[in-house]
């Protein structure tokens, strides 16, 4: 109590000294605004190619979408209020809020969204989404309130996927030159300041059609090191900060700090690659896949700190971790289908592995060679720079590779551009069959939510039991708040959607 | 007969090492795997269609062959046009006219407390060498050689964030005019991490330069004539174990330049390491060519002056 008490004590000193010059906007960390402590200034503000982390954390703020997703992560309305999807499931209709305005003023109708959907759809725009909007044959805008879409068969996987940032609307006249420099959105935030590298001001958007934001202002300020944003959030001036190092999370809980885990949709895996021998042989995968132990991975490349998946890591689809060939480590097992394959006197393969993407790697890595040695498959490192492994895992040039791969609320967006055989990510996956295929489809195709649930948990079964990947642990992400922040709520999928209903003592 | 003077000379050598800066640099960056497009979206690139990742590429300009992008950069930047960053679409010049002035600010305030902690550490020991007061400067001088300064700056911030509650770094950069208190406040931790690594080798070095010029003739001459030890030490010693100290100083600037990469990335200060750093991160081609340059402009420049420098405190450069 008395650390805080001294912390807050210099925060005050530090603040009232700062406040003699500059007056820069940031100082704006008025009592009750937030600043949150980000390792990374985001790439690019254009929300269409944003794929990073810090990227979206700030444009989710400023953009808004058709569809959003609530902290279970299913589909509520957004900027679409509602909509309705025909018998035959290839139309799409759906009512957009009215009064809703961008950031410059200017008002938001089906004009700016049909303008959105199309660019996005084109290939020369280079949207990161256009994929998920592989189904939509043609956008139309019958009145301004109106927007519907026509699909090349049903989609059920399209709703969820709208809520992307990456598929945020933008005014039709917007570009993205224009966009990088002032940021024009419905999100609840607008852009006040930047300082490129150092911080992004944003105060809150009165007319937010989800009613404004409660904090006065909220700034992202980029401190590059986790470790030097406890110390920050230590010393008061940063309220908020999310983490995905576990020894970072835990320091910042031993200082005082609210610290919540997350379990998150993104997920480490073996990947395998099931086209080229050996691999090719379903004895050979199943062999790899029995011979380890998935908690004993956690354990020692993650101290522990996540949960043991199956493939689908949505909470709504979630796969059954144990519903799977060995789903305890048996090594005479992994050995017995070694010797089907016909290779009872061992085997060789290589695995990429990433160095510096992220902290686990390599020790996921050696942990997962030291098991499959036991069972007679010398597993060779190939210990890659993030860009030199992103070019290899790109080219699918890979016999085995140590993953871990973005996760998604829908499992057909999921998964189905990684299993089916036209998937735009199948080469990478590696693998695919006509019953992937088949179900798949059939998953697109019914709107009911039990039914599809049933319909996903047979893919689970059949990318176990094919052992088309090993499906390892996920992560934990770990938000961490001052003791005066309330109102936050983590997502699964890291989304600070609710940094718009966060406030600070009292606010 | 021009070339011959050694003025004109240096700078004709200046001029050479900063086009094989140049060279080196974009051969590198380009060795390295993965482009922009790559660096921007991750795995996501492998989702690309043909047509858009021809869309991204002729966005970035990497459509273009090699030696064209070398050549239309290298014409560029000799009209001091150092390019843009592809993401923010800021001028290269304009990021670096405000990143490089606090990292020269940084070396600056490093080079003052490593020359003060060093030179002091020297004559302590050299005033008695193989004492008991030798073997703790000594000792100190080795543990600044070895204790990384990413550990040190690291440990140095959390404890003082942790036990005093004071953490400058966390305040957003506060520039010179605008708040000289905070500002300097903000230096001060990262410059006594580089300083603590700087005066290591400076008092090494000074230390061994003070041993010799203490035995030198001129100097047993003066302590002959009865001048006291303290005079002795600051008027005789010291000017004569001067240029090692320079050399050894203006050779450590590179390594003031290099380390500024990790402490400013610790500290959270807005320099040119930082602003490096990040570019190579998103690979942003013109950001780090153009700022490798900037920054081997500068070195080149303080090994000029410390050439200079001979001149000036030795008169048997002078002559040569």
């Amino acid at each position: 109590m008395r650390r805080i008490g001294a912390a807050m004590a210099a925060a005050a000193v530090l603040l009232t000294a700062c406040s003699g010059g500059g007056g820069a906007p940031a100082g704006g960390a008025a009592p009750s605004g937030l600043v949150v402590g980000s390792t990374s200034d985001p790439d690019t503000l254009f929300p269409w190619k944003a794929t990073q982390f810090q990227a979206v954390h700030v444009l989710e703020q400023l953009y808004g979408t058709l569809t959003e997703l609530d902290a279970d992560l299913e589909v509520v309305p957004g900027l679409a209020e509602s909509w309705r999807v025909s018998e035959d499931g290839k139309t799409i209709t759906m009512t957009l809020r009215t009064g809703v305005t961008f950031a410059d003023g200017s008002a938001f109708d089906s004009a700016d969204a049909k303008a959105s959907l199309d660019r996005i759809r084109d290939e020369a725009t280079g949207a990161v989404a256009a994929a998920s909007l592989a189904s939509v044959t043609a956008v139309d805008a019958p009145d301004p309130a109106t927007v519907v879409l026509t699909l090349s068969g049903p989609d059920a996987g399209i709703l969820a996927a709208m809520a992307s940032v990456n598929l945020a609307m933008l005014p039709s006249d917007a570009t993205e030159q224009a966009l990088q420099a002032t940021p024009n959105g419905t999100g609840p935030f607008t852009l006040t300041q930047r300082t490129p590298n150092q911080s992004i001001a944003l105060a809150p958007n009165p007319a937010f059609w989800g009613g404004a934001p409660r904090l006065p202002s909220l700034e992202f300020r980029v401190i590059p090191d986790e470790t030097s944003i406890v110390s920050a959030m230590q010393s008061g001036n940063v309220g908020f900060a999310v983490f995905d190092d576990p020894l970072v999370a835990q320091s910042a809980e031993g200082s005082g700090l609210t610290v919540t885990d997350t379990p998150q949709l993104s997920y480490h895996v073996l990947q395998l690659n099931a086209r080229q021998a050996p691999l090719d042989n379903l004895d050979v995968r199943l062999a790899i896949q029995c011979a380890i132990d998935r908690q004993q991975v956690l354990d020692t490349a993650a101290l522990g700190e996540g949960e043991v998946t199956g493939p689908i890591t949505s909470p709504a689809y979630r796969s059954d971790p144990a519903a799977r060939p060995c789903p305890q480590r048996d090594v005479e097992a992994a050995k017995r289908h070694l010797a089907a394959a016909g290779h009872a006197g061992g085997l060789t393969l290589a695995a990429i592995v990433s160095q510096g993407e992220y902290a686990t790697s390599v020790n996921e890595a050696t942990n997962i060679q030291a098991q499959l040695a036991e069972a007679g498959i010398t597993l060779n490192l190939d210990v890659l720079e993030s860009g030199a492994y992103v070019d290899r895992w790109v080219a699918a040039d890979f016999q085995t590779a140590v993953a871990l791969n973005g996760g998604r609320p829908d499992p057909d967006g999921m998964y189905g551009r990684y299993f089916t055989s036209t998937g735009n990510l199948n080469k990478v996956a590696g693998y695919s069959s006509p019953a992937l295929d088949g179900l798949f489809a059939q998953g697109k195709a019914t709107a009911d939510p039990e039914a599809r649930k049933r319909i996903y948990e047979q893919v689970s079964a059949e990318l176990e039991n094919n052992a088309a990947w090993v499906w390892l642990f996920t992560s934990f992400t770990y938000t961490a708040t001052s003791p005066e922040v309330t109102g936050f709520r983590p997502m699964a999928n890291g989304s600070l959607k609710y940094l718009r209903e966060t406030s600070v003592g009292g606010s | 007969m021009i070339v011959r003077h050694p003025v004109v000379r240096r700078l004709l050598e200046a001029l050479a090492t900063l086009l094989g800066v140049a060279v080196l640099v974009f051969v590198m960056l380009r060795a390295i795997p993965g482009d922009q497009v790559t660096a921007s979206l991750g795995t996501e690139a492998a989702a690309l269609t043909p047509a858009q990742r021809a869309a991204l590429e002729a966005y970035y300009g990497l459509d273009q062959p090699l030696p064209v992008q070398f050549l239309s950069w290298l014409g560029a930047v000799a009209t001091g046009n150092l390019g843009a960053s592809q993401r923010s679409g800021e001028s290269v010049l304009r990021m670096t006219a405000a990143a490089l002035p606090i990292t020269l600010e940084l070396a600056v305030l490093s080079l003052v407390i490593g020359l003060v902690l060093g030179v002091a550490a020297a004559m302590l020991s050299a005033s008695r060498p193989n004492s008991a007061r030798d073997a703790v400067g000594q000792a100190v001088g080795l543990a600044g050689l070895s204790v990384p300064a990413f550990l040190l700056g690291s440990a140095l911030l959390a404890l003082s964030a942790r036990f005093l509650g004071y953490n400058p770094n966390a305040e957003q950069f506060a520039p010179l005019i605008a708040d000289p208190a905070l500002h300097l406040q903000q230096l001060l931790m990262p410059a006594l991490v580089l300083g603590f690594g700087l005066a290591a080798p400076i008092m090494r070095t000074a230390r061994s330069a003070l041993l010799e010029v203490r035995s030198q003739d001129y100097v047993r001459t003066a302590r002959g004539k009865g001048v006291g030890p303290r005079r002795l030490a600051l008027r005789h010693v010291l000017p004569g174990a001067l240029v090692p100290i320079v050399t050894m100083t203006g050779l450590q600037f590179g390594y003031l330049l290099g380390g500024a990469v990790v402490v400013e990335q610790i500290f959270s200060v807005p320099g040119i390491g930082r602003q490096v750093l990040l570019g190579i991160q998103q690979k942003e081609y013109a950001v780090v060519q153009s700022t490798v340059l900037v920054v081997a402009l500068t070195f080149v420049l303080v090994n000029l002056g410390t050439d200079l420098l001979y001149r000036v405190i030795d008169p048997r450069v002078r002559a040569a």
